[in-house]
């Protein structure tokens, strides 16, 4: 009785903690380095600092500068290498693309094309209920850190009906995080099969995307969509970049795909 | 045996090459003594020998020694007279061409597949084998359960499912590379080894870093052990049913991951901690902001603690489950919030203080009895001292904003240096070594995990295999970092 009392008072004291998101914007610190924008008009003749300073070679010149979200780790490097300051970071957390070639990013002051939501067939598949089953293939747990955010109070994944679950034969698709090591190949491949089709891939973070960090390391096979040619490619449907991407930039990428935000980031049910 | 401080550099040729018997020898002394292995790692030399380095952690008296020997082909084990060697045996045989002969379990530890498991026969047992791919969102590894009924007889974990190798990135890609490598050995560590990835870089070029700098670091490490603590708190109420404390934990774990962001842009600290210092600073009026969340955070956590310590159905399932003797705690080497719930006063931030913790000293925190509810309860208590920590460390920052990040020089050739840093699992050993040239030749990275996965094994004896979800999260070990 005295415990119930207490169960009680604790429930009051703690209140209500859900994010606003998706009806209003969320808030991020000054800090937050989220989506990055890049100004090639400031370039300086033959100026390559920035990537130079890149430890994933994110950042290449084309010969304008392109910035590759796919490998990007959101580190300051390339921002306190710039002299001018033609690279920054935004606050904002939508990041998530169907291809690959749109996480690259131009300096020419084109839009990133964000992703686009799956054909009616799927969405009436999927659109009010998707079951993902996650896959660590090498992460350093980062990732898997901010899916398991998704299910806290404050973002509430349930609430889209969206869930993750314990078997594959229950999923609807596969959420891949890690650059798939060696040893986790056959693994990955079994719990892919083992999902009935038609199935979902989204690659979750760096490392899942290009490798990341690990990029190169022989015991790993770079990525879901870079494998050598002895392995099959998964094919992916969606990318998130981010290391580890916030909880609202996955979120934000799982409901482009189901078709239930509009552009601005409003939540249509 | 050469003695060192925690962050300190030394001539290799000033560690002492003993003849290998003499190497085991003085081991199994040390430790009979007291002392700990907190490393022991090959480096590949001339011909087919291997030089072993053993780093012994002298806990009482503040210090660390470092002997080696010289091996080929093979060596005398450690493990049958010392227990805590037994799986950097393994890794050392697993890396380089030496057997130690008489490991009476010398399986490969990264590379699963193709040994067999231990195994029990009999009319009424049963095996269970769990993994690589696991329920939940958690990291994969391999459990081979021998049990009678429920109840199991022995559990054996195979691990190196997550290996991607980063020891080898560490010595072989440019430093801005294996700064993020550092930062990726385990996700939910990132400050821990970043900062002992910092301490050896710096100790190997002999950079000084601020003392604002290593304020910072330290308020980061917390911020880091505050997220994960709170984190396990909800986890463990999760896992025995009482979704209250739960529900509240897991958003609180988010104020601190929150606060990291504040600092460093990133849920996880990362780009905070870079060789020579860290990339930001916190101002004033940040400082204001962080106390007055530690304030709040600190009472809603005491009222989340309160409710799952004094609910009867809680505690009866945490009290006696998963129980690791002492004995066992010591013979395995255990570290980390593990050892102290085991009694043991180990804790690297008193016993080989490092930056700010050389000033400011927190209290170690015991709890005996080894069981589930220890663990849950050193979590507890190293909570609240990491705010009071935290709150004294924000409110009197060191001055010097102006210079939070020093160059570090060129390194000299031949040089090794330990670094030891308490992470909120334990404690973190980085070791590295120069060549002719100054460059990386050896990176040796110890997780706390490596020593304590073992005692997962010993916690599930005689416990149900129902339980098994709840043991391993009072450890909520890193496969990642085990694996490397």
């Amino acid at each position: 009785m005295i415990n119930a009392w207490n169960v009680l008072k604790t429930r009051l004291r703690q209140g209500h903690r859900t994010t606003a998101w998706p009806e209003e914007a969320p808030t991020f610190p000054d800090r937050f380095r989220g989506r990055p924008a890049i100004d090639g008009t400031k370039c300086p003749e033959g100026c390559d600092d920035c990537e130079k300073s890149c430890p994933t070679q994110a950042i290449r010149f084309d010969p304008g500068i392109r910035l590759d979200l796919g490998r990007c780790l959101f580190c300051a490097e390339c921002v306190n290498a710039c002299p001018e300051g033609a690279i920054r970071y935004t606050a904002d957390h939508r990041m998530a693309a169907r291809n690959r070639e749109d996480l690259v990013l131009a300096g020419n002051g084109a839009e990133m094309r964000l992703a686009a939501a799956l054909d009616a067939k799927m969405k009436s598949l999927f659109g009010r209920s998707l079951k993902l089953r996650q896959v660590a293939a090498g992460d350093c747990s980062g990732c898997a850190l901010e899916l398991q955010a998704l299910n806290n109070v404050v973002f509430d994944l349930g609430r889209f009906g969206i869930q993750f679950v314990a078997s594959p034969r229950h999923a609807d698709g596969i959420l891949l995080t890690g650059p798939v090591t060696k040893n986790m190949k056959l693994a990955l491949q079994k719990t892919y099969d083992a999902i009935p089709q038609p199935r979902l891939v989204i690659a979750v973070g760096a490392c899942a995307i290009s490798g990341g960090p690990f990029r190169g390391s022989p015991a790993v096979l770079v990525g879901a969509d870079n494998p050598p040619a002895a392995a099959d490619p998964l094919p992916v449907d969606l990318y998130i970049p981010g290391c580890p991407p916030h909880p609202l930039t996955i979120l934000d990428g799982l409901l482009r795909l189901l078709g239930r935000l509009e552009s601005g980031g409003g939540h249509k049910l | 045996m050469l003695t060192a401080q925690n962050g300190e550099s030394f001539k290799i040729g000033d560690v002492p090459r003993l003849p290998p018997s003499k190497f085991r020898q003085e081991i199994l002394d040390g430790v009979g003594r007291g002392l700990r292995i907190s490393a022991l790692f090959g480096i590949q030399q001339e011909n087919r020998t291997i030089g072993l380095f053993c780093v012994l952690a002298h806990d009482a008296e503040n210090k660390l020694s470092v002997l080696s020997t010289a091996v080929t082909g093979r060596f005398e084990s450690l493990t049958p007279d010392c227990p805590q060697a037994h799986l950097f045996e393994r890794e050392i045989a697993e890396q380089f061409e030496v057997v130690p002969a008489g490991h009476p379990w010398l399986k490969p530890v990264r590379y699963p597949g193709g040994t067999p498991f231990f195994s029990a026969r009999g009319e009424e047992l049963h095996e269970v084998a769990v993994g690589p791919v696991h329920a939940g969102i958690i990291e994969p590894g391999h459990f081979r359960f021998q049990c009678q009924g429920e109840n199991v007889l022995h559990l054996e974990i195979q691990l190196g499912y997550q290996h991607r190798g980063a020891e080898t990135l560490l010595e072989t890609a440019p430093a801005h590379r294996a700064m993020v490598v550092a930062e990726s050995i385990a996700g939910d560590t990132v400050i821990g080894h970043a900062t002992a990835y910092c301490n050896v870089t710096e100790a190997l070029s002999a950079c000084a870093v601020s003392p604002r700098a290593h304020a910072l670091r330290a308020v980061a490490l917390e911020l880091e052990r505050l997220a994960n603590h709170v984190g396990d708190l909800g986890a463990l109420c999760a896992d025995v049913g009482f979704l209250p404390s739960a529900a509240y934990f897991g958003r609180l774990r988010g104020e601190f991951l929150n606060m990291l962001m504040d600092l460093s842009g990133n849920r996880y600290g990362r780009s905070l901690i870079r060789p020579g210092g860290v990339l930001f600073d916190l101002h004033p009026r940040m400082a204001d902001d962080f106390l007055s969340t530690l304030n709040r955070a600190g009472r809603e956590i005491h009222s989340a603690a309160d409710l799952m310590f004094e609910t009867p159905s809680v505690l009866a399932r945490l009290e006696g489950a998963g129980t690791v003797s002492e004995w066992a705690c010591r013979d395995l080497g255990l570290v980390g919030p593990a050892a102290r719930a085991c009694g043991w006063t180990i804790d690297v931030r008193s016993d080989h203080p490092h930056g700010a913790y050389r000033f400011a000293h927190i209290p170690v925190s015991t709890v005996s009895g080894g069981d589930v509810y220890a663990r849950a309860m050193v979590r507890r208590l190293e909570i609240e001292r990491s705010i009071h920590f935290l709150e004294s460390q924000v409110r009197d920052l060191p001055e010097g904003s102006q210079d939070l990040r020093n160059t570090c020089g060129a390194r000299p050739p031949r040089r090794m240096a330990v670094s030891l840093v308490e992470g909120w699992r334990g404690e973190i050993t980085h070791v590295a070594s120069t060549g002719e040239a100054g460059e990386i030749q050896r990176y040796k990275i110890k997780d706390p995990s490596f020593h304590n996965w073992t005692a997962l094994s010993l916690a599930l004896r005689e416990t149900p295999i129902s339980d098994f979800p709840l043991c391993n999260k009072s450890f909520n070990l890193s496969y990642a970092g085990h694996d490397l």
